[in-house]
């Protein structure tokens, strides 16, 4: 240990006052527990619309009670209409993608642990954290917000395509002021997590405790400052593309809608506008979203494993290396989404190559965490369970994505559940399973109490049961041609396929009560679980080298820690065990079978 | 079996991150520099590197140019896309504009030069480099007025933001960048007010005149894009 530095950037003292302490908090620690109750919330929306969802794809006529409570119009009799139906779907996906899958691994805890992980005693600008998470959070109200004006929230889908969504109230209810919010919000959003990519980015690099250089970093951390990384650029592309669609709709402009468009019977007044424009600006943004979204569960995974195996990976730097080359590569692969927009075929196979591409770097990762599973004795609880249904998910949703990078393959299944089953799979519900896993893991750490492991590991069963249920068969239903998007399943091909619909509703219920167990969990264990120690786990890296347990206002007390070992030395003859923690000065002498 | 033996780091006795240590009197970067004034006249001005200041700086910039770069792309695509685009003619007071932010910039610079000359010591006063920062606080407004003065010109001729793409591109391009500015603007008055209380660290400035030089690169590119494309 060594003297405190005090770094004026981000001493503060620790607040007295209640809204100090648990509203505008500026300790990072505090804005990571609020954006994770802020996406619990938001899970839990986005949840119950998928119920909805299913219910009515299963039991198309029937009157779901209190339906109408959602809507005004939308709901007669409290059944669902085509345009609600829409619109929930609309809502559910960019809640989840905006206000989960991204704030959850990557915000939340990515502002609790990288700076305890790096050894500072906060982020380098605090009060531009603590922004972050209320300008995030203001976007969430704005989202939500939207189901209780005008006509309700947008129809368009979490893509928002022009034209349908630049051209008002014409498209569809919720195709004017909804879409004008659901702009606003993900505008607003941007904002948000730019600021917080700016705090990680500067944590990474310039708040490091002595000793800790950046090969030290333990593979969250890397996660958490690759996926910072892509949050800069993707989320400072989107904000324009959004402001664009709001000039478009409340200032009359024609940046996305083009010259004699007739919809619903009117001539649009726009003029020479380009649709594709807007593809392109999304999905700039759209496709490293996707790794936003599940690196930062690759990070923690790979921290979790290490830990239960009592062994680092195979090799450390080409994880690294490789969730670097998924990032990278992640800005050029964007126009697979687009190869039935009309986009020149040529443009198709040029996105498709490095389509292909990607997933060298994304079988390596997969191959790393197996070879490095092969021959452990892997300790097994709720945690492990939920990194190894991590692996199991991304690699079951990564092989159909072998398939959608092929244009010629992509045309025919584009537009069907082939491709939700395949987005749920790798980024939707591997980025729970990574969410889950860290939770597990660093909820000792966090609340200083030790989760239920009968109630974890059932959660973790009836999940991954309940996840392939629902899932799986979308692949069967896009192969027989069912069209995503549709909310009833008329045409005659299509209905021998109704019975599997209802079955996978069944399993998306069965799935939501599990996650029912985890909620009951989480807070049950929040005020009521057994104590934990300050590391729990065994495990090395500085978050269980706190002085105390949650860590304290400034995180190490009055002395920074100094590190001197790999963020992983498991295996090894030390005093503490089987391992010997980044800040033990001991000589550490590692064996490796491989060698 | 091989055995692999890790030293522990040899940190005793080495002054703290003596990689990121650098004598002071340097010109350029003063995140490398030792802040603390020769004299002590300013208690608060702290001695430790690299201030997060200047790598955060650097990492604003590179969101402004992604953000400044969608609407370049938009700006093109949008023109090859439509047979609607035509020509505008730029306000003649934009080059007026151009000149008062350069000046701003350059006063800013002379602030920053003083600044560091009275934190080593060698300047006695501060109340000159103060003087400069309230010259480009004063020209940074003066180019926000200039480019309001711009838009009435343009709608006095009947161009407004939905009348045609040009105008449109030229509104929200302008004007997103004078939001930017006004941010600057900002910046610049966190900087002299703790500049007046004693309290203004050099990272601070040196990060606030970046981004204030950024603002004068930006705004060259995006007039010489509007001059070309507009």
């Amino acid at each position: 240990m060594h003297d405190m530095a005090k770094h004026d950037a981000v001493a503060h003292h620790a607040p007295t006052s209640f809204i100090g302490k648990h509203v505008f908090s500026l300790d990072h620690k505090v804005i990571g527990k609020q954006y994770y109750g802020m996406a619990l919330l938001a899970a839990l929306v986005g949840m119950g619309l998928s119920w909805l969802m299913r219910i009515h794809l299963g039991w198309t006529n029937a009157a779901i009670p209190g339906l109408h409570l959602l809507t005004k119009n939308g709901a007669p009799g409290d059944v669902m209409t085509p345009e609600f139906y829409l619109q929930l779907m609309t809502m559910h996906a960019t809640i989840m993608v905006f206000f989960v899958l991204t704030t959850a691994p990557f915000a939340a805890f990515g502002n609790y642990f990288l700076p305890i992980q790096v050894g500072a005693e906060d982020m380098p600008f605090p009060h531009f954290n603590m922004m972050s998470f209320w300008v995030t959070f203001v976007g969430f109200l704005v989202l939500v917000s939207s189901f209780f004006v005008g006509t309700g929230p947008t129809l368009g889908g979490w893509t928002q395509y022009a034209p349908l969504s630049a051209i008002g109230e014409v498209g569809g209810p919720g195709e004017g002021t909804g879409v004008v919010l659901w702009a606003l919000s993900i505008a607003i959003f941007c904002v948000g997590q730019l600021l917080g990519s700016l705090n990680f980015i500067t944590t990474t690099l310039d708040m490091r405790t002595r000793g800790m250089s950046l090969w030290r970093l333990p593979l969250s951390a890397w996660a958490w400052f690759i996926t910072s990384c892509m949050g800069l650029t993707a989320f400072a592309v989107l904000m324009p593309a959004c402001i664009l669609l709001i000039l478009d709709h409340v200032a009359g402009t024609s940046f996305f809608v083009s010259s004699n468009i007739v919809i619903n019977d009117q001539m649009q007044p726009h003029s020479g506008g380009s649709t594709l424009l807007w593809q392109h600006l999304f999905w700039f943004f759209g496709h490293p979203e996707v790794y936003i979204a599940i690196v930062p569960g690759m990070g923690i995974v790979s921290h979790v494993l290490i830990t239960n195996m009592r062994k680092p990976m195979l090799s450390h730097r080409v994880l690294i290396y490789s969730m670097g080359a998924l990032a990278v590569l992640s800005y050029m692969v964007y126009g697979h989404h687009m190869f039935v927009s009309g986009m020149n075929p040529v443009s198709s196979l040029a996105f498709s190559f490095p389509t292909l591409v990607i997933t060298i770097p994304s079988t390596i990762v997969v191959l790393i965490w197996l070879g490095s599973l092969y021959g452990a004795k892997l300790r097994i609880n709720s945690a492990s369970l939920f990194a190894l249904g991590f692996i199991s998910m991304f690699i079951a949703g990564g092989v159909s994505g072998f398939f959608l990078a092929q244009p010629s393959i992509d045309i025919m299944l584009h537009a069907t559940y082939f491709v939700v089953g395949h987005f749920h799979l790798v980024m939707g519900v591997a980025a729970m399973f990574g969410i889950f896993a860290g939770t597990y893991f660093w909820f000792p750490k966090m609340y200083g109490r030790m989760m239920n492991e009968t109630l974890g590991k059932v959660h973790f069963w009836m999940s991954f049961v309940g996840a392939y249920a629902i899932f799986m068969p979308f692949h069967y239903l896009g192969l027989a041609g069912n069209v995503r998007r549709y909310q009833a399943f008329s045409p005659d091909y299509m209905q021998p396929l109704i019975p599997l619909h209802k079955f996978i509703t069944v399993a998306a219920l069965f799935t939501g009560v599990a996650q029912l167990i985890f909620l009951y969990n989480l807070i049950h264990s929040r005020f009521w679980g057994a104590p934990a120690s300050d590391n729990p786990w065994q495990a090395t890296s500085l978050e269980w080298s706190t002085p105390t347990t949650p860590p304290p206002h400034n995180n190490f007390g009055d002395k920074l820690p100094v590190v001197y070992h790999d963020p992983y030395q498991y295996g090894v003859e030390g005093s503490a065990g089987d391992y010997v923690m980044q800040t033990s000065p001991e000589k550490v002498t590692t064996g490796s079978d491989e060698a | 079996m091989a055995t692999t033996t890790h030293e522990p780091p040899k940190i005793e006795g080495q002054p703290e991150r003596p990689d990121r240590q650098r004598p002071s009197g340097n010109s350029g970067n003063g995140g490398w520099r030792n802040m603390v004034p020769a004299d002590g006249k300013l208690p608060a001005v702290k001695d430790y590197s690299p201030p997060p200041s200047s790598t955060g700086i650097w990492v604003v910039i590179a969101s402004i140019t992604m953000t400044f770069a969608a609407f370049t792309s938009a700006l093109i695509v949008r023109q090859g896309s439509a047979l609607d685009w035509g020509h505008l003619t730029l306000p003649r007071i934009l080059y007026w504009n151009t000149l008062v932010l350069l000046a701003s910039s350059v006063a800013l610079e002379v602030a920053r030069r003083q600044v560091g000359a009275f934190m080593s010591g060698s300047q006695p006063r501060a109340a000159k480099p103060t003087r400069w920062l309230y010259i480009s606080l004063s020209l940074g407004l003066l180019f926000v007025a200039g480019q309001y003065v711009a838009w009435a010109q343009l709608r006095s001729q009947g161009l407004f933001l939905a009348t045609n793409p040009n105008s449109s591109f030229f509104y929200v391009l302008t004007a997103i960048h004078a939001v930017h500015v006004l941010g600057g603007l900002g910046g610049l008055i966190r900087v002299i007010r703790r500049m007046n209380l004693s309290i203004l660290r050099k990272s601070t400035l040196d990060a606030t005149a970046y981004y204030w030089h950024f603002m004068d690169a930006l705004w060259l590119y995006l007039l010489l894009l509007l001059w070309m494309k507009i």
